[in-house]
């Protein structure tokens, strides 16, 4: 599941233009470094949440009542 | 009798007894806002036709004799993300108003006005509720009423600042990492963040249903609590909303502190913060002769999946718009929407899971503790362009830091509250209060007790502060 490494500007920024695409999102020029910067920061926090070994038993468990 | 200054007890207990009418309460906060809110840009819209006869309303019940209720008269406005029949929802957006205006009122403003309120607006945000500053390039900005080159705070500034300027005595808003505490704190007023699920958020158009609550801001603690109280109840048509029947706070407050175990939070609470935020905490905790420390794990990586999974719902939710139309968001949100549209599931979910797990470690914490303090903000409001703050001698980007003391507590839907310090001639901070899950009774009356002892107060901004 990992991102490319979030100071890897490169990698990141093929990410963004291959999700953004698979998304249907039409990323123009001007918009696409603050993309790829705040990815990168959501990217960090990704690494963080990632990073920590969660017992196989803790699910979120949403509500649903049919 | 002029009632300009009072708090929504005082107005509806005017009422009720007679001694003035909705209506003329209603027409002096209409004139308040006609006079005072240009230089602070709180509201989106006024209603006035629709104020004035709703409480010609409450004027007849009165007169023929019946109760309108413990808020009969009150004058109140919510952020413009709640529906009120026949305006546009616009939750801050230009995208919005292509929309058709509301068929009728959210949940929480029909609940406020059975109780005999009286709505008088729709208040400024930051867009989609995306921020924590209510600097909003569509509207503009909402000024901090004590010092109009600060920022309100976010994103219910429309809300904390119409409450602190005096333009009326209570407001709701929503808070999903900290958007009624932090305005509250800025702006110098009481605001409530419920425990999650407990108030019907239907008809509030929604950021990050994950994480999202609604709840009210006013000036003193009484007139919390009874906001809270008549906007409790089980909606069916919010699907997070409680089951549990309505446990009415305000009867409740005259207790105190008395046998309540309340505690500080250190850790990441008691750093990245100014001398004086922590100070205020320590002068709160002082008074209550609260001696014991309490630790939560992981606080940061708790603010990480917080801010995964509000990035990822809310993205979600504007998910079409942000394909035919990404430049008509502001430009102060559209990043972070579009990136958060582009988080893998897998990271969302872990998210999620690790919710979880720290929420059943904080239980663990209020298993012997009732309430815990801890600063609202790290500092208190930054100028409007401010991009930076020092903190021991680091260089901290102002709008990601705002978060840092209210994020980790919705995260897990603890209700916790923003309580105003007692600062004379210095700017607005608060406190935080949080309690355990269901447990609002005990931090309002911890805030009551601090009340009453002078410690916390909300005085209106005076007008030449701005």
């Amino acid at each position: 599941m990992r991102l490319p490494e979030p100071d890897d500007t490169t990698a990141l920024a093929a990410y963004v233009d291959a999700s953004a695409a698979l998304l249907g999102l039409r990323l123009d020029p001007d918009l696409r470094p603050g993309v790829i910067e705040h990815l990168a920061f959501l990217g960090r926090a990704m690494a963080l949440v990632d990073a920590f070994p969660l017992p196989e038993e803790v699910q979120p468990g949403p509500v649903f009542e049919p | 009798v002029s009632l300009g200054g009072a708090d929504a007890a005082t107005v509806a207990d005017a009422v009720r007894r007679r001694t003035t009418t909705a209506r003329a309460v209603v027409a002096d906060a209409l004139a308040r806002i006609e006079k005072r809110d240009a230089e602070l840009n709180c509201f989106t819209a006024v209603l006035a036709d629709r104020a004035l006869a709703e409480a010609g309303r409450v004027d007849r019940v009165v007169a023929a004799g019946g109760d309108p209720g413990p808020l009969a008269g009150v004058p109140f406005a919510v952020k413009n993300l709640f529906d009120v029949a026949g305006l546009v929802t616009l939750a801050g957006s230009i995208i919005n108003r292509d929309r058709p205006p509301a068929a009728r009122d959210a949940w929480a403003v029909r609940a406020l006005a059975r109780a005999g309120a009286v709505l008088v607006g729709a208040l400024n945000m930051d867009e989609y509720a995306y921020g924590f500053t209510t600097v909003n390039s569509h509207y503009g900005p909402t000024h901090n009423p004590h010092d109009r080159a600060r920022m309100a705070g976010g994103s219910s500034g429309g809300s904390a600042a119409a409450v602190a300027a005096g333009l009326v005595p209570v407001c709701l808003g929503s808070d999903t990492n900290g958007s009624i505490r932090v305005p509250a704190s800025f702006c110098g007023v009481f605001g409530l963040k419920p425990t999650y699920g407990r108030l019907s958020r239907a008809g509030v158009a929604l950021f990050s249903p994950s994480l999202d609550h609604v709840g009210p801001l006013a000036r003193s603690v009484r007139d919390l609590a009874c906001a809270f109280d008549a906007l409790q109840g089980h909606d069916p048509d919010d699907p997070v909303s409680s089951a549990r029947a309505p446990e009415p706070v305000s009867p409740q407050l005259a207790a105190g502190a008395a046998g309540l175990r309340v505690a500080v939070a250190d850790g990441h609470f008691a750093a990245a913060a100014e001398p004086e935020a922590l100070a205020a905490v320590a002068d709160v905790a002082g008074a209550l002769g609260a001696r014991r420390r309490v630790s939560l794990p992981e606080v940061a990586r708790a603010r990480a999946a917080a801010s995964l999974i509000t990035a990822s719902d809310g993205a979600t939710l504007h998910l079409a718009d942000l394909r035919s139309r990404p430049r008509d968001f502001d430009p102060r949100t559209r990043d972070r929407f579009l990136a958060g549209a582009l988080v893998p599931a897998a990271a969302y979910v872990q998210a999620q899971r690790f919710r979880r797990w720290f929420r059943d470690r904080v239980r663990d914490v209020f298993r012997d503790t009732d309430v815990v303090i801890t600063p609202t903000v790290p500092f208190v409001a930054p100028l409007l362009d401010q991009e930076h703050a020092r903190i021991d001698g680091t260089d901290i980007p102002v709008r990601s830091h705002i978060g840092v003391f209210t994020q980790p507590f919705s995260f897990i839907g603890l209700p916790a509250l923003s309580a105003p310090v007692v600062r004379p001639g210095r700017l607005p901070l608060g406190v935080q209060l949080v309690g355990a899950p269901y447990r609002e009774a005990e931090i309002l009356r911890v805030a009551a007790t601090l009340e009453a002892a002078g410690l916390l107060a909300a005085p209106i901004a005076p007008a030449s502060a701005s």
